[in-house]
C-alpha cells in the first residue's frame, strides 16, 4: 500500500476515535443539544471503505454517523459546530449529530430513521447511471445489524439488484441494535450470506482490521465502477459506548465481551501490522495524533466561540421556494 | 393569440376567454399524458418510474406479438400504458431508462427517487393508487420533505409524486383514499389537486419544474373528464386558486372532484336564484388563502366540500383560517361538507352516501343562504 495511503487509514481512523471521544466529554459537559450516538470502536469500517472513494461518490449514512462524515473528508470544526447547535456548523445548527451532511463531498447526510438513507444510496447509484458516470460515482449505504429488519433493506438490494446499480451495501455489524444482541434480532449467523438472494457477493470481512475492510471495499467498489452491480459487505465490528451517550451497555453486555473486542482494536491492530513490517514508524504515528488531539482542540474551540443560529432561521430552508 | 389562464386566479374578474385559441377537447387522462410527454422531451433530466407504467417489463412488441427477446423492429412492451393509461406510449418514444417499470416496492423506489433527487436528477413516480402513499410514508416525511431543512438548506429535492386518489368507483377501503390532509401536514412538501384537464396541464408542468417535492393527486372520478386545453405551454403558479364561477349569495370551495360537483350545484342553484360563487382551491400547499379570504369577503357565507373524512381534513384547517381571518365578514355559520369519519365502503350506494354530493352540498348551501 502507498504511504500517502496507509498515513490516510491512520488519521482517518484516530481522528474518528478523537472526534468520538472529545464530542462524547462535550455532551456530558453539557455542550450537545441533544443525544449522540458514538462510533468509536468501529473506525476501520468508515476507514477502509470511503479510502476508495472521492467526493464524487455518494454515502448515505446513519444516527451513528460522524466516523462515516470524518472518512468522507468533512470538517471537523464544522461537525462539532453542529452537535453545538451552532450557526457555524456543518447544517446551521437545524440538523445536528444525528443529520451531518455535506453535499459538496457526497455526504448525502446522516439518517435518524433506522435503515431510511440505504434507498437514497441506491438513488444516487441510480442517478450515476442514468448520466452514464458509473466510472465516476458510486452509492455507498452504510447501515448496522438493526436495520436489517428493515424491510426498506430488502427493497434496495432487490433493486439494485435487477438494475445493476453501483451500490455498495456497507452493513456494519456491531452486534447490537439499540439494547438488542444480534442473535437474537437477526435469523443467520453471517448477514452477508443474505446477498444470495439478491444474486450479488455477499463477504463478511473483520471490522477491527482496516486491512481487511480496505481490500473487500476496494474489490465491492471496483465492481461498481465497472458496471458489474452492487456487493453486501458485513464488517464485524463493536461499538465500544453505549446505544447513545447515556446508555451504559454494562446493563446488557458482560465486561468480558468488550475486553474480547478491545484487545482486537482497529488502532492497536494497526500500529501492531505498520510497526512490525516497518510500513509505520512510531515517530510518524505520533505525529499524526497530536495533530489531531490538536485539531479537536480547535474544533470544540471553535465551536465554543460560534453564534447561535438567528431565530430567523427556524424558518428558513423549508422550501426552496413556497409563496411570494 | 394566447391563451391567458390568469385570468381565473385571485382578484380576477372572470373565466378565461378561449375564443380563437389554438388547443382542443380532451380528457384529464389524455391532458396528463400529453403533458407529461411534453416535460420528458423538454428536460433530459426528468425520468419516470413506478409499477406497471408500461407493463409487461422486459419484454417487447410489433403490432401487437409479444417477444421474449429483443428482435429487429421490436419496441420494449407497453402492455399496460400505466394504471388508467396515464403513461401511454411513453416507454417507447423515450425508452426504458426514462420510462421504468419498478417492482412492487413503494418505500424502496420513493427512497431511490429521492436519492437520485438529491443527485442531479427530477424522478417523477407513480404510486398508483393514493393509499399506497402510507407504504412509503416513511420516505416521503423523513427524506423527501426534510432533507433540505435539516441539512442546513444545502441541497433540494426536485421531485413529483403522483396517484390516484377517491371513492366513487368501488374500488373499496384500500384503493379510495382522500387523505389529503396526511400530506399537506409535512412541512417541506407541496401538494395539488387538479380539477379538470386544464389544471391537470398546469400543474403537471408546475410540478415537475418546481424544485420542491410535490404530490399531485389525481382524483380517479376525473380521469375521464373533458375540457378545453390549450396548445400552448401552460405553467400555473403552485399555490394559486381559481374562480370557476363567480356569484354573489354563498361561496363554495372545492378541490379536485369536488370542485365539480361545486360547479354544477352552482349551474343548478342558479336556476332557483341563488348565486353561488366557486373557488377552486388547485393547491393545498402552499394554501391560498387570499382567495378564500376575498371571495368569503364578499359573500359572507361559506360552504367547503372535501372529500377526505372529516376530523383534521382541509375542509377543517380552511375553516378555522376563515374563523380566524375572516370572522367579521361571516353572516353564518362555516359548513363543511366532507365524508363521515369511516372507511371508504365498496356497496355503491354506501359508497356514494360516503361520498360528498350535489345533494348534500345543496341542503348545506340551504342552510345558510337564509341565514
Amino acid at each position: 500500500m502507498e504511504k500517502e495511503k496507509l498515513q490516510w487509514l491512520f488519521e482517518s481512523m484516530y481522528r474518528i476515535r478523537r472526534f468520538e471521544e472529545t464530542m462524547l466529554e462535550q455532551t456530558f459537559k453539557g455542550k450537545s443539544m441533544g443525544v449522540t450516538h458514538s462510533s468509536d470502536g468501529q473506525e476501520a469500517g468508515p476507514a477502509g471503505v470511503c479510502a476508495h472513494l472521492t467526493d464524487k461518490d455518494w454515502i448515505g449514512s446513519t444516527h451513528r454517523g460522524h466516523g462515516h462524515c470524518i472518512a468522507k473528508g468533512l470538517d471537523t470544526k464544522k461537525m462539532m459546530a453542529e452537535i453545538f447547535g451552532k450557526s457555524t456548523g456543518q447544517c446551521k445548527g437545524k440538523g445536528g449529530s444525528m443529520h451531518i451532511a455535506d453535499f459538496s463531498k457526497g455526504m448525502l447526510g446522516a439518517n435518524a430513521i433506522v435503515g431510511a438513507s440505504i434507498p437514497l444510496a441506491v438513488g444516487a447509484a441510480l442517478s450515476s447511471k442514468y448520466n452514464g458516470t458509473e466510472n465516476d460515482s458510486v452509492g455507498v449505504a452504510f447501515f448496522g445489524d438493526g436495520a436489517t429488519g428493515q424491510g426498506v433493506l430488502h427493497e434496495s438490494m432487490n433493486l439494485a439488484s435487477i438494475w445493476k446499480l453501483p451500490v455498495i451495501f456497507v452493513c456494519e455489524n456491531n452486534h447490537y441494535a439499540e439494547a438488542t444482541p444480534v442473535e437474537y434480532a437477526v435469523s443467520i449467523e453471517d448477514i452477508s450470506d443474505r446477498a444470495a438472494a439478491y444474486s450479488m457477493p455477499g463477504v463478511t470481512a473483520d471490522g477491527m482490521d482496516v486491512f481487511d475492510v480496505y481490500e473487500v471495499a476496494g474489490e465491492a467498489v471496483n465492481r461498481a465502477r465497472k458496471g458489474d452491480g452492487p456487493t453486501l459487505i458485513e464488517l464485524k465490528t463493536f461499538r465500544y459506548h453505549g446505544h447513545f451517550h447515556a446508555d451504559d451497555p454494562k446493563k446488557y453486555r458482560t465486561p468480558e465481551e468488550d475486553e474480547k473486542w478491545k484487545d482486537r482494536d482497529c488502532l492497536k491492530i494497526f500500529e501492531e501490522k505498520v510497526i512490525a513490517n516497518n510500513s509505520m514508524d512510531l515517530e510518524s504515528i505520533k505525529k499524526i495524533k497530536d495533530l489531531i488531539d490538536t485539531e479537536m482542540i480547535e474544533a470544540v474551540e471553535f465551536a465554543e466561540k460560534s453564534p447561535m443560529p438567528n431565530i430567523e432561521e427556524l424558518y428558513s430552508d423549508v422550501y426552496v421556494k413556497y409563496k411570494d | 393569440m394566447t391563451f391567458d389562464y390568469s385570468q381565473t386566479f385571485r382578484g380576477s374578474s372572470g373565466l378565461p376567454n378561449t375564443d380563437n385559441i389554438p388547443g382542443s377537447e380532451m380528457r384529464y387522462r389524455d391532458a396528463f399524458n400529453l403533458t407529461l410527454r411534453q416535460e420528458l422531451d423538454r428536460d433530459p433530466s426528468v425520468f419516470v418510474m413506478g409499477e406497471d407504467i408500461a407493463g409487461g417489463a422486459g419484454r417487447f412488441e410489433k403490432d401487437g406479438e409479444v417477444s421474449y427477446e429483443e428482435k429487429d423492429g421490436f419496441k420494449p412492451l407497453d402492455a399496460w400504458g400505466g394504471p388508467f393509461a396515464a403513461t401511454k406510449g411513453l416507454i417507447q418514444d423515450f425508452g426504458t431508462d426514462r420510462i421504468k417499470d419498478t417492482p412492487i416496492s413503494e418505500a424502496g423506489v420513493l427512497g431511490a427517487a429521492i436519492g437520485a433527487a438529491l443527485t442531479g436528477t427530477r424522478p417523477v413516480v407513480d404510486l398508483m393508487y393514493f393509499d399506497f402513499v402510507t407504504v412509503a410514508y416513511d420516505q416521503l416525511l423523513s427524506n423527501a420533505a426534510k432533507s433540505r431543512y435539516m441539512f442546513g438548506g444545502q441541497t433540494k429535492v426536485p421531485l413529483t409524486m403522483f396517484a390516484r386518489s377517491g371513492a366513487g368507483t368501488g374500488h373499496a377501503a384500500q384503493h379510495s383514499e382522500s387523505f389529503y390532509s396526511m400530506l399537506v401536514h409535512i412541512p417541506g412538501l407541496k401538494v395539488v389537486v387538479p380539477s379538470d384537464p386544464l389544471s391537470v396541464k398546469g400543474l403537471l408542468s408546475a410540478s415537475i419544474r418546481d424544485d420542491d417535492p410535490v404530490f399531485l393527486v389525481n382524483d380517479k372520478k376525473l380521469i375521464n373528464l373533458n375540457g378545453f386545453v390549450p396548445d400552448q405551454e401552460v405553467v400555473f403558479e403552485l399555490g394559486k386558486g381559481r374562480y370557476l364561477k363567480r356569484g354573489s349569495d354563498v361561496t363554495l370551495i372545492g378541490m379536485a372532484y369536488t370542485s365539480e360537483i361545486c360547479r354544477k350545484v352552482a349551474e343548478k342553484l342558479e336556476e332557483s336564484g341563488v348565486s353561488c360563487e366557486v373557488v377552486d382551491m388547485l393547491s393545498l400547499s402552499p394554501l391560498d388563502e387570499d382567495i378564500i379570504l376575498e371571495s368569503v369577503s364578499k359573500t359572507n357565507k361559506v360552504v367547503i366540500v372535501d372529500e377526505d373524512t372529516p376530523m383534521c381534513s382541509m375542509a377543517s384547517e380552511i375553516s378555522s383560517i376563515i374563523a380566524d381571518k375572516g370572522f367579521d365578514y361571516l353572516d353564518a355559520p362555516i359548513k363543511k361538507v366532507n365524508s363521515p369519519h369511516t372507511p371508504v365502503p365498496y356497496n355503491r350506494d354506501l359508497e356514494f352516501s360516503f361520498m360528498p354530493s350535489e345533494e348534500r352540498v345543496i341542503k348545506a348551501v340551504k342552510e345558510i343562504v337564509e341565514y
